[in-house]
């Protein structure tokens, strides 16, 4: 499972790409659309590179988590090559190794940064916002010139692009143009003097290249960011909905930068549940980057919902008796097959791993990321060990699943009871087995 | 058909004619260590010292082999079946030294009221001890059947053949069936040391790739394990224990339990507990529920959470005692180079994907238990102790189970089940562990390190050589109650025996720390830890795999250091031309010399050893793919060559090497259990991860040397540390960064590798 | 209370708590060998069955689930006397040590080859992925696995089955 804010875009938002088309064609009528190409300039020697600047660039480009994005399931890395599946069609991302003729090794420093800050490649083409340029726009000058020197200095990989597949007339490229006037005005990030320093560093590395928002944050038709006040209040990814994380976060036990510092870290914290679906990559890159950069992000990240109202109850709610009484059938199914793992005195609990009334899935007004997760399972984020949860998607019907999640939200949340649960399970379930 | 030895006719004629009241002991009562299994646990005294293998301890053919009259053969062994192919290779030893058809034979494993007591089944001893005596012990039988046929027909002995299908021949075309002849005789005669062994020319079962016998119900759904066993009226039983060893349940809720339908009984000893219950699925929510329970520790502190350092912290502050391995001094010239070096191998988990299982019945004042343990010998002790019951009034029958690698929980499970079985007499208990129990109570293969400093001369030999090895015991297999969970628990407890080395040859911490190659000045050392923070015994190969991994480092350490081939520095201080030959084979199927050179990302490293000195050779050599991104490494490829002697069945072997290398793998690449402050925290898949199929090498070859009739050489653990090494030399060969802590995981190559 | 399930093509009504997980029923009910108990969390595959062709964890799949859906364990596949195409294969191959992962791995090789007759190594070892083996016998589960799409093709020399 990777990282594609793209490919959140529910299937009901295909009209999304007409509105992109319109808007495009504006910018297109403008004549805005023509970017120059830059000369190639000679690949760089990896030598030419002082050690420090390569290991910031890492460190950024861990947070970035461009690896994800840019290699293919135990591909070569960097290499690019990956589907990324978006409603407009697949699009397949480029390889950013130092191969002169099929990655980025003819680059000059100013090519890659244009590229960063305003998606258009050497060539003088416009890239496709799957890219988060809107968010690296915000990133430092100096940074870009450390992840450059990072990319610069891997393995050169011989791997040429893969034609993308659009629906039409997307794959015009000069109409990202008009996208990028109206949703790409974006500033370099200006720290915030009322913060103190680690703040600013966690909002500089969260809002430039971690680009959470991309998830976390609703999107408009044109799929651009809502910012101010809507940023934050939760978005879609991959289908999986990506929760709130400002005072309407959903979680059940308010987020504190402890919390989510291990959570970011080891795709688990104790007492919010296991990263999954897509977050899943995210940790994975945060468990490789600096302890300290992991921190800020967290510390700024927990500022978000710092006006969250304290939860009503004093610890999460757990209503066995009641919820197998509205659900028997529910609490047959999760007797058999969950609380082997996550009923008391499972060695999961035993253990430490989160109880099921703390984990979000189960707070959030879709339940949809709870079917998810019962139906594809959980894999752990950050290599072979960490927190893991088998598929149920050939064992439980859709009907089933529905009793089970109705059961496991009456039990484990105060929230209301989620409706037309088999018709979500079938919609999840479909959405998962397209290829 | 070979020549009768001159002196058996007499001898046997004197048995038989004189010394039928001499009854086979089954049960010798002398507890000796060392006499079977070469991994402590108790055996047989030896009373035959000039037979070989087995016979030494029970030297009588009638306990090894018997032949019916319509002529069926059963032989018995006192070793087990671990899937490690012991069933069909041994049947294919017997077959051929009595010359008839495997099919022809029943063989029947470990079972304290049939078989001879061979000890435990470990330290690769299975064809060593009971191959060579039921080699011998079938050529005397042969020989005792020819020698019978001679008498009959009044020809020589020596002009008698055998047909290969059980049938002994005349040279004139009289024929006779064995079981005939058998039936004028006596078996309950002791071997003679030099019955002639068929000559490997004439081989026609030994040596053979003879499928399995044991593989097709396990393809099929028969019945294969223990686990499969049902008795009429059998019960399902589950311990109730605290997370792992040295923590207890504080006040678990056995009314609630006692009142759940189906529960029928809940069995609490001391500090034992169970729960019984008619169905499986009953108990272990009976069990679910008692564990709702909080836990307390009740033993010392664990080991400090993390590998390399800490494991190193944690060793270096028990107190130690120094045994001597090995001294030599010789003159040697001054040294130009030498590195200094510390190795180490965490805490290692046995992992059996079938959690350990147990059956008991306790009837009559008689105790039956069926147990996958290592020492099913052991287990009547155990039980026996634990249970006041004398030897005789308990009898354990050996049936297999899921792969256990050493001393996982099928001891303590064994003793358990006992436990329940006595407190409800009559009712047949099946007793399994769960995952998690297995993780959290099973004894551990235990932390280690070690520290080289070795140098070389100015010819590029090497002039001195330093081992030292800090390890914990890894002989504390259970031969009375204390070596048990239950006895533990017993009120009054059964001690903890105190832990003890195993002394050399075969060693424990020390095994594989005397180098076979010839190196000047060698002095090597074993730290013995006598106190384990930690529940621990042994993991197949003991403490070969750290050591050889140390030794086979530091050679090509010493090798890259002097721009030495790693194969070149081998062979020249290697004198034994049986290793030379292993390594030289390894080398050539791999293509060594044409290998590619390290370029950051791909490399080649090898590595060799014969375990324990004394056992199978065997050398390694793979080709790996570093992701420099990740760390992660990949095997593309791997070969093996292994000298074991004459092989049984090439493919069995094959099979073992094959399985060790990638066991090892997964070991030396990513194993470690962790530590909470009060508990194991590695208690399933999750938080303790094995290799799977993405992580296998591309290919693994294996290459058997064809010894014909040479000695038969424990195989089964000698890829253990050959693999790890190999590992280790060919990520330093591929990006020039030596990791000698395990596990060489992604996370520490990808740290050492550095951004760049 | 009663389920009904059909295992093997064979129907079996149980009176039975419907919570309990298939493994159980599959082990003590039916006395059928296959799937083994391994971890009873989803995480090793040796209690691998087909549900409606599927393969799934019988360990975590309550019985009430699967009443009227059909179930296939490796007994479904053959017998020792008449091995099913994979059975054979993994005999060819001495495809087991200890075997006690052995018939989940053929249960969740089999989904494969019903899905896709003709896989290719990646794609193998992709799908055998949540299967563990401590033995080591992988090299030798992926060979038989070659082996039968290969003798599924009418292919019978052992030396077109090595990658
Ligand atoms: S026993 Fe079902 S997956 Fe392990
Ligand atoms: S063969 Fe033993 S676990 Fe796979």
């Amino acid at each position: 499972m990777k990282r594609n804010r793209w490919g959140g875009w529910a299937a009901g938002r295909w009209a999304a790409g007409g509105a992109l088309a319109c808007l495009a064609g504006v910018g297109a009528f403008l004549g805005i659309a023509y970017r120059s190409g830059l000369p190639t300039v000679p690949t760089p020697k990896a030598t030419e590179f002082p050690t420090e600047l390569v290991s910031r660039g890492a460190a950024l480009a861990a947070v970035g988590d461009c690896i994800v994005c840019h290699t293919v399931d135990k591909g070569v890395a960097y290499a690019g090559g990956r589907a990324l599946a978006t409603p407009f069609g697949t699009l397949y991302s480029t390889n950013i190794t130092p191969d002169p003729e099929t990655g980025i090794g003819g680059w000059s420093k100013e090519a890659f940064k244009r590229a960063m800050r305003d998606g258009v490649s050497r060539d003088g083409r416009h890239l496709y916002p799957a890219l988060p340029y809107d968010h690296y726009r915000q990133v430092h000058d100096g940074d870009l010139d450390a992840i450059y020197a990072f990319l610069m200095t891997r393995p050169a990989a011989s791997a040429p692009a893969k034609a993308n597949d659009l629906i039409f007339p997307l794959g015009f490229r000069p109409l990202l143009a008009g996208w990028k006037l109206l949703f790409l005005h974006q500033e370099e990030f200006t720290p915030r003097p009322d913060r103190d320093a680690e703040w600013n560093r966690g909002a500089y590395l969260a809002e430039g290249l971690g680009h959470c928002s991309g998830c976390h944050s609703p999107r408009n038709l044109a799929g651009a960011e809502e910012t101010g006040g809507g940023a934050y209040s939760g978005g879609v990814a991959e289908g999986w909905v990506a929760p709130a994380l400002n005072g309407a976060s959903p979680a059940a036990v308010p987020w504190t930068a402890d919390s989510l510092y291990a959570y970011l870290r080891t795709g688990v914290d104790g007492r919010h549940g296991a990263a999954a679906g897509p977050m899943g990559p995210v940790v994975h890159g945060l468990s490789r980057a600096p302890e300290a950069d992991v921190r800020a992000i967290a510390t700024y990240i927990a500022s978000l919902s710092a006006d969250r109202a304290a939860p009503k109850a004093p610890s999460p709610p757990d209503r066995a008796a009641e919820a197998a009484k509205a659900n028997p059938a529910g609490a047959t199914l999760f007797a058999g097959a969950c609380a082997g793992c996550h009923e008391g005195g499972a060695p999961m609990m035993t253990q430490g791993r989160p109880g099921l009334s703390t984990v979000t899935a189960l707070q959030l007004d879709s339940p949809d990321n709870a079917i998810r997760a019962i139906l594809q399972g959980i894999h752990p984020p950050t290599g072979p060990a960490g927190p893991t949860m088998p598929a149920f998607a050939a064992s439980l019907t859709d009907a089933q699943i529905a009793d089970l999640a109705a059961y496991l939200r009456s039990r484990f949340s105060d929230r209301p009871a989620w409706t037309s649960l088999a018709t979500a399970a079938a919609t999840v379930r479909k959405e998962d087995t397209q290829p | 058909m070979s020549t009768p030895h001159p002196t058996s006719l007499s001898r046997r004629g004197f048995l038989t004619g004189g010394a039928l009241v001499v009854s086979f002991a089954l049960a010798p009562k002398a507890f000796a260590q060392l006499a079977g299994g070469g991994e402590g646990g108790a055996g047989p005294a030896v009373v035959a010292p000039d037979l070989k293998g087995s016979l030494k301890s029970t030297p009588w053919l009638d306990a090894w082999i018997r032949i019916d009259a319509d002529g069926r053969v059963t032989v018995f062994t006192g070793k087990v079946e671990l899937g490690q192919g012991i069933r069909t290779a041994l049947t294919q030893v017997a077959a051929e030294e009595l010359d008839i058809l495997p099919a022809a034979i029943t063989l029947v494993t470990a079972d304290t009221e049939r078989t001879p007591d061979e000890g435990l089944t470990a330290g690769s001893h299975s064809m060593q001890d009971s191959g060579t005596a039921i080699q011998n012990a079938a050529a005397n039988v042969r020989m005792l059947l020819a020698a019978e046929a001679a008498r009959d027909w009044g020809v020589a002995a020596d002009r008698v053949t055998t047909g290969g299908d059980g049938s002994l021949h005349a040279p004139d075309g009289r024929s006779l069936p064995y079981g005939e002849v058998a039936a004028r005789l006596s078996l309950h005669v002791q071997a003679v040391p030099d019955a002639p062994l068929r000559r490997p020319s004439d081989y026609r079962t030994l040596g053979l790739e003879l499928p399995r016998v044991d593989i097709p119900a396990k393809l099929t759904g028969g019945p294969a394990y223990l686990h499969d066993m049902r008795l009429p009226g059998m019960l399902h039983a589950r311990v109730v224990r605290g997370p792992s060893v040295g923590t207890s349940l504080q006040s678990p809720d056995l009314d609630a339990v006692a009142r759940m339908p189906g529960v029928v009984r809940i069995v609490r000893q001391g500090g034992f507990l169970a729960v019984v219950a008619e169905r499986q699925w009953t108990a272990i929510q009976a069990l679910r529920h008692l564990q709702r329970a909080a836990y307390a520790r009740t033993q010392s502190p664990l080991p400090a959470d993390g590998t390399g350092d800490a494991v190193a912290a944690t060793l270096k502050a028990l107190p130690a005692r120094d045994i001597p391995i090995m001294d030599t001094s010789d003159p040697a010239g001054p040294a130009v180079r030498s590195v200094k070096a510390r190795y180490t191998r965490p805490w290692i988990s046995h992992g059996s994907i079938g959690p350990s299982c147990a059956i008991a019945r306790y009837v009559d004042g008689a105790m039956t238990v069926w147990t996958h343990s290592q020492g099913t010998f052991d287990v009547r002790r155990v039980v026996a102790e634990l249970l006041g019951l004398p030897p005789e009034k308990v009898h354990a029958i050996h049936a297999e189970g899921a792969g256990c690698y050493g001393q996982n929980g099928a001891d303590d499970v064994a003793a358990d089940a006992a436990v329940i079985a006595k407190a409800m007499p009559g009712h047949p208990i099946r007793l399994q562990w769960m995952r998690e129990q297995e993780f959290g109570w099973e004894p551990l293969g235990p932390g280690m390190m070690t520290e080289l400093e070795a140098a070389l001369g100015a010819d590029n030999r090497i002039v001195s050589w330093r081992h030292a090895v800090w390890s914990n015991p890894h002989n504390n297999r259970p031969v009375g109650a204390g070596g048990v969970l239950a006895g533990n628990e017993a009120d009054p407890p059964f001690p903890a025996p105190e832990g003890k080395p195993i002394p050399m040859p075969e060693g424990d911490g020390s095994r594989n720390s005397n180098p076979l190659y010839s190196f000047a000045n060698t002095h090597v050392v074993y730290h013995f830890l006598k106190n384990m923070p930690v529940r621990v015994s042994a993991l197949r190969s003991l403490g070969a795999h750290l050591n050889v991994f140390s030794i086979e480092s530091m050679l090509d350490e010493l090798a890259a250091g002097a721009g030495i081939d790693p194969l070149a520095i081998r062979l020249d201080h290697m004198r034994d031309e049986r290793a030379r030959d292993v390594m030289q084979a390894a080398a050539d199927r791999f293509g060594w010399s044409k290998r590619p050179k390290g370029d950051g990302r791909r490399g080649c490293g090898m590595a060799f050893a014969r375990y324990k000195n004394l056992g199978a050779y065997c050398a390694v050599a793979m080709e790996v793919e570093v992701d420099r991104e990740t760390g992660r490494t990949l095997v593309r490829r791997a070969v093996a060559a292994v000298d074991c002697g004459q092989p049984a069945n090439p493919d069995g072997v094959r099979n073992q090497i094959e399985g060790g290398l990638v066991q090892s793998l997964s070991w030396t690449g990513r194993e470690a259990v962790r530590f909470a402050a009060d508990r194991r925290a590695s208690f399933d898949w999750s938080s303790y991860p094995i290799l799977r199929f993405d992580d296998v090498p591309g290919s693994v070859e294996v290459v058997v040397m064809d010894r014909p009739g040479a000695p038969f050489l424990g195989t089964a653990e000698a890829a253990q540390g050959p693999s790890a090494a190999a590992l280790a030399n060919a990520i330093a060969d591929a990006t020039g960064v030596r990791l000698r802590d395990m596990p060489l995981s992604p996370e520490r190559l990808k740290a050492a590798l550095g951004p760049v | 209370m009663t389920v009904t399930i059909t295992v093997n093509g064979a129907d079996h009504s149980l009176d039975i708590d419907p919570a309990t997980p298939l493994l159980y029923v599959l082990r003590d009910d039916l006395e059928l060998n296959g799937a083994k108990y391994g971890c009873g969390l989803g995480q090793c595959g040796a209690c691998t069955v087909h549900i409606d062709g599927k393969p799934a964890f019988s360990c975590l799949t309550p019985i009430g689930a699967v009443a009227g859906r059909r179930i296939r364990t490796v007994e479904g596949l053959g017998s020792a006397e008449a091995p099913g195409l994979l059975q054979q294969a993994f005999e060819k191959e001495q495809a087991a040590q200890c075997g006690y992962c052995i018939a989940g791995m053929l249960m969740r090789a089999q989904a494969l080859l019903d899905r896709n007759p003709d896989p290719d190594e990646v794609q193998i070892r992709a799908h055998m992925q949540t299967n563990l083996c401590r033995c080591g016998t992988h090299m030798r589960i992926l060979r038989a696995i070659r082996r039968a799409v290969a003798m599924r093709k009418g292919v019978h020399s052992a030396q077109e089955v090595r990658p």
